[in-house]
């Protein structure tokens, strides 16, 4: 089989492979998006023009959230759209787009709410020879409160208006880039459908605040000791974006095209993105981390994990788990999954255990084999070391080692043993017979009038 | 006379340096974002004194190391000592469940000496002494046990006071340790917050069995925690010539004078297998011998010694002569060698002729004698623990011995008293 074609075609912008440079930090200058592209990027968007006087930005402007020695898994910012001159940056986009004619190079605008405005801005990208436009609807920090940004994204009215006036001269196609500060992101989304808009991309940044400083009682990141809410990214974000993703592609009064955001570090996260409906992603976080080589990683799995499929281009995959996700009352009431904990591959280190019991349905049992009878069965591969005339086993202590077992009686398949569980194949959750007709809720209610099934009971709690 | 170490205060003070250096911040906290955070822990179940591991391991990750160091003192007032003195390998870290994971322990000792250094740094006093009871406890013996003993009681607000044999506080764990392992300055500073509570301890106070009567007339319950006497002996030919020394007399000076005073041979033969006799042989070389020999009756498998202290030989250069008896110290005036009768390794049996292993001095590190007995019955109201009862343990069980016999002092005092 030939080698998979990841060429990514998105509402007529193409681009060598479906990673974009996300427009924020790494995107600012000619600079940077040369080095993007000879890493390996396929396409860039441009860090958000506007109209000059340029932006002023403060010291300092980023914060992040560590995790249990991981560095970043979160991260936020307060900078504002590119403090460089528009003329400055359009010269260095004719100039990028001169020499990477087959990538992919879209540029991000926020500009006054006028139509003048944004007629201006527009034509004058376009005259670049840039292959799109992005408009930043989403910036939550700064800019919104300027009336722009996130301030037009979170107001669907306004969201149609200046959609509408970037179309009314746009030659090129326009991708609205969505704030997920909104209870329900369709709306915009539609309200960007109704501007013919060409595509969608989400999400821009949350509103955070990323800690305050136990020493000076400052919030993080501060400037001369005070702060303000800013974006937050990363990691720790995708499952948002995620979900947010899903909701744009799926809803039938929008139907654009969708550039996924939000989180993107791995070529899983990528790919996710896409079965999601994301025709190409944008990345940030994890560039501004380490740098623009990680491209090479994502495009690498991609490729194998296609080969794996037997995918031979994007298309034969992207938007494939949209159709997945439904509403609960479609899910089936008598799908059942239990727990098994694999007793060779066990450490006891109790976690499932201590999960289960004070956080789901006490449906592990905990039971202390002597040492001496632990050590006459096969014991899978516990560490034993000889010492002295000591013999040493990982996991005993006090002349015992416990045993963890399922109660399959009680067991609501919950996952959490499974999720808790730091070794590789010990617990997996395993499809078992509830007894029960396949059937969602509504069919459930139907049933239970008729007569047809029994009340299910609700489980056993200890 | 053995003539002191050819070494100078500089190679000493590498060759004594810490064996384990301090854990940096980011060290520590890659380390304890290793931890899984085991329930019943096995770490926990595996320490004599019961620390909450993953408790004080969650503590450091999340920037909190005097709350670690906290819930370490809490159950082991000398959690800094045996940070650095545990045969981590066959108890917390033995059991420690990374080592089936990965192959590799997480390193608890370490990471509670970075807690207690930082305490230790700060000079937090955690504990307070608790209400006055109005009974006084005698303890007979100022090591690890009766430390811990009086710590304990003194938290329950019993008056204490502490008769030590000898003219420094501490016993074993201030001078019977290695000094790489622990050193004696750090040893004394756990003592402090123990005084500091209002614990009086009496230095060169001997107590023979007349004056434990004494002292059980006038106080309210006695704590006997006298720990070993002298290094056994072989009652071999030449035992008394000078150079055949034994082994605490070796360890000692190491603590209780400057590294440069201490002497020590240039070719030394230590008789034993066991944990003591490697920090003899470890010791004599960092001290500047130039060649130390391990003799043991049996074979590699049958020592004592934790095989992490017998690789800690190995690595420092010790040779081993294994399967030889040692037959009689031979010397005119000083000791020249030890006459040894190599075994058949099966049954023990003597095989061929006697050779000697040439040497300028020879020490024995057969375990210590004991002298409780001397103390006669203990009688009502006389608690015991430590290494005097059990024969000779780490400094971890003896802390746990004080702690338990304080709880235990505790009850009898609510009780019936005296």
């Amino acid at each position: 089989m030939s080698r998979p074609d990841i060429t990514a075609s998105i509402a007529g912008i193409r681009s060598p492979n479906p990673f974009w440079l996300a427009s924020a930090p790494p995107t600012n200058s000619a600079y940077q998006v040369r080095r993007a592209f000879e890493a390996g990027w396929g396409g860039v968007v441009w860090k958000t023009l506007g109209h000059d006087p340029a932006a002023v930005n403060v010291s300092s402007r980023y914060g992040a959230v560590d995790y249990d020695g991981r560095k970043m898994m979160g991260f936020n910012n307060i900078e504002l759209i590119t403090d460089r001159s528009l003329e400055d940056n359009l010269a260095e986009i004719r100039q990028i787009k001169r020499e990477f004619p087959n990538h992919a190079v879209l540029v991000s605008l926020m500009v006054e709410s006028t139509r003048e405005a944004w007629h201006d801005i527009v034509k004058r990208v376009e005259d670049t020879g840039a292959d799109g436009l992005e408009l930043n609807f989403g910036c939550p920090h700064g800019m919104s409160e300027r009336g722009m940004g996130s301030a037009v994204g979170q107001v669907p009215e306004y969201t149609c208006m200046v959609t509408e006036w970037a179309k009314e001269v746009a030659q090129t196609p326009v991708f609205v880039k969505l704030t997920p500060n909104v209870t329900d992101v369709r709306m915009p989304g539609r309200a960007a459908r109704r501007a013919n808009a060409d595509a969608i991309s989400l999400i821009n940044t949350i509103n955070s605040i990323m800690g305050v400083d136990l020493q000076t009682l400052a919030p993080r990141p501060q400037v001369a000791g005070r702060g303000s809410h800013g974006g937050y990214c990363g990691p720790a974000v995708k499952p948002i974006a995620l979900n947010m993703v899903q909701q744009i592609a799926s809803d039938p009064e929008i139907g654009l095209p969708v550039s996924g955001i939000g989180g993107i570090q791995t070529w899983q996260d990528a790919v996710e993105f896409m079965l999601l409906g994301a025709g190409s992603v944008q990345v940030c976080t994890a560039a501004m981390h380490y740098g623009f080589r990680i491209v090479e990683q994502l495009e690498s799995g991609l490729v194998n994990w296609m080969r794996e499929r037997g995918f031979s281009c994007l298309s034969d995959f992207v938007g494939a788990s949209v159709g997945r996700v439904g509403t609960w009352n479609e899910l089936d009431l008598s799908y059942k999954v239990v727990a098994d904990i694999e007793q060779d591959a066990c450490i006891h280190c109790g976690l499932c255990y201590i999960a289960c019991e004070d956080g789901a349905h006490q449906s592990i049992a905990r039971t202390e084999i002597p040492l001496a009878d632990f050590m006459a069965e096969p014991m899978g591969n516990t560490a034993v070391l000889e010492s002295g005339r000591l013999t040493v086993v990982a996991g005993a202590g006090a002349g015992y080692v416990n045993r963890y077992e399922i109660k399959k009686d009680s067991c609501v398949g919950c996952n959490l043993c499974s999720l808790v569980c730091p070794v590789s194949g010990c617990i997996s959750m395993q499809e078992a017979d509830s007894g029960l007709p396949s059937m969602n809720w509504g069919e459930y209610q139907a049933k239970l009038a008729t007569g047809e099934v029994e009340p299910i009971q609700p489980p056993g709690h200890a | 006379m053995i003539p002191k170490t050819r070494l100078s205060a500089e190679e000493l003070a590498v060759n004594f340096a810490d064996l384990h250096p301090a854990f940096s911040r980011d060290e520590a906290l890659a380390e304890a974002a290793r931890c899984l955070y085991c329930y019943d822990a096995p770490c926990t179940r595996s320490c004599p004194t019961g620390i909450d591991v993953p408790g004080f391991i969650q503590q450091i990750l999340h920037d909190n190391p005097l709350g670690a160091a906290e819930t370490i003192l809490d159950e082991n007032i000398f959690g800094g000592s045996c940070a650095r003195a545990c045969p981590t390998e066959v108890l917390c870290e033995g059991a420690c469940v990374d080592r089936t994971l990965l192959t590799d322990p997480v390193r608890i000792g370490r990471l509670q000496r970075f807690a207690t250094d930082a305490a230790a740094e700060k000079n937090i006093r955690f504990f307070e002494a608790g209400p006055d009871t109005g009974k006084q406890v005698a303890i007979v013996g100022g090591g690890p046990a009766g430390l811990s003993c009086a710590f304990h009681l003194r938290r329950l607000g019993h008056a204490v006071i502490v008769f030590e044999a000898r003219d420094v506080a501490g016993g074993l764990n201030t001078i019977g340790l290695s000094p790489y392992k622990v050193s004696t300055e750090f040893a004394l500073t756990e003592i402090e917050p123990i005084r500091d509570m209002g614990v009086e301890i009496r230095l060169g106070e001997t107590v023979d069995a007349d004056r434990l009567g004494a002292l059980r007339q006038s106080h309210d319950a006695v704590f006997v925690a006298v720990g070993l006497g002298p290094t056994k002996s072989l009652p071999l030919p030449g035992a008394d010539l000078p150079g055949v020394d034994e082994a605490l007399d070796f360890i000692f000076p190491a603590h209780l004078g400057p590294l440069v005073d201490c002497r020590v041979g240039d070719r030394v033969v230590v008789i034993g297998a066991g944990n003591t006799a490697i920090d003899v042989a470890t010791q004599a070389v960092r001290l500047g011998a130039s060649s130390v020999t391990i003799a043991y009756r049996r074979g590699p498998e049958d020592i004592s010694a934790f095989a992490y202290e017998y690789e800690l030989a190995r690595q420092d250069g010790v040779a081993f002569e294994w399967y030889v008896r040692p037959a009689a110290f031979v010397g005119t005036s000083t000791v020249e060698g030890v006459r040894v009768q190599p075994v058949h390794p099966d049954d023990l049996s003597d095989a061929g002729a006697t050779r000697i292993i040439p040497c300028d001095q020879a020490i024995m590190a057969l375990g210590q004698t004991p002298i409780v007995d001397r103390l006669g019955p203990l009688g009502e109201g006389v608690f015991s623990g430590g290494d005097c009862i059990s024969g000779g343990a780490e400094i971890v069980d003896a802390v746990q011995d004080g702690k338990v016999a304080a709880t235990e002092i505790d009850d009898y005092l609510k009780g019936s008293g005296r």
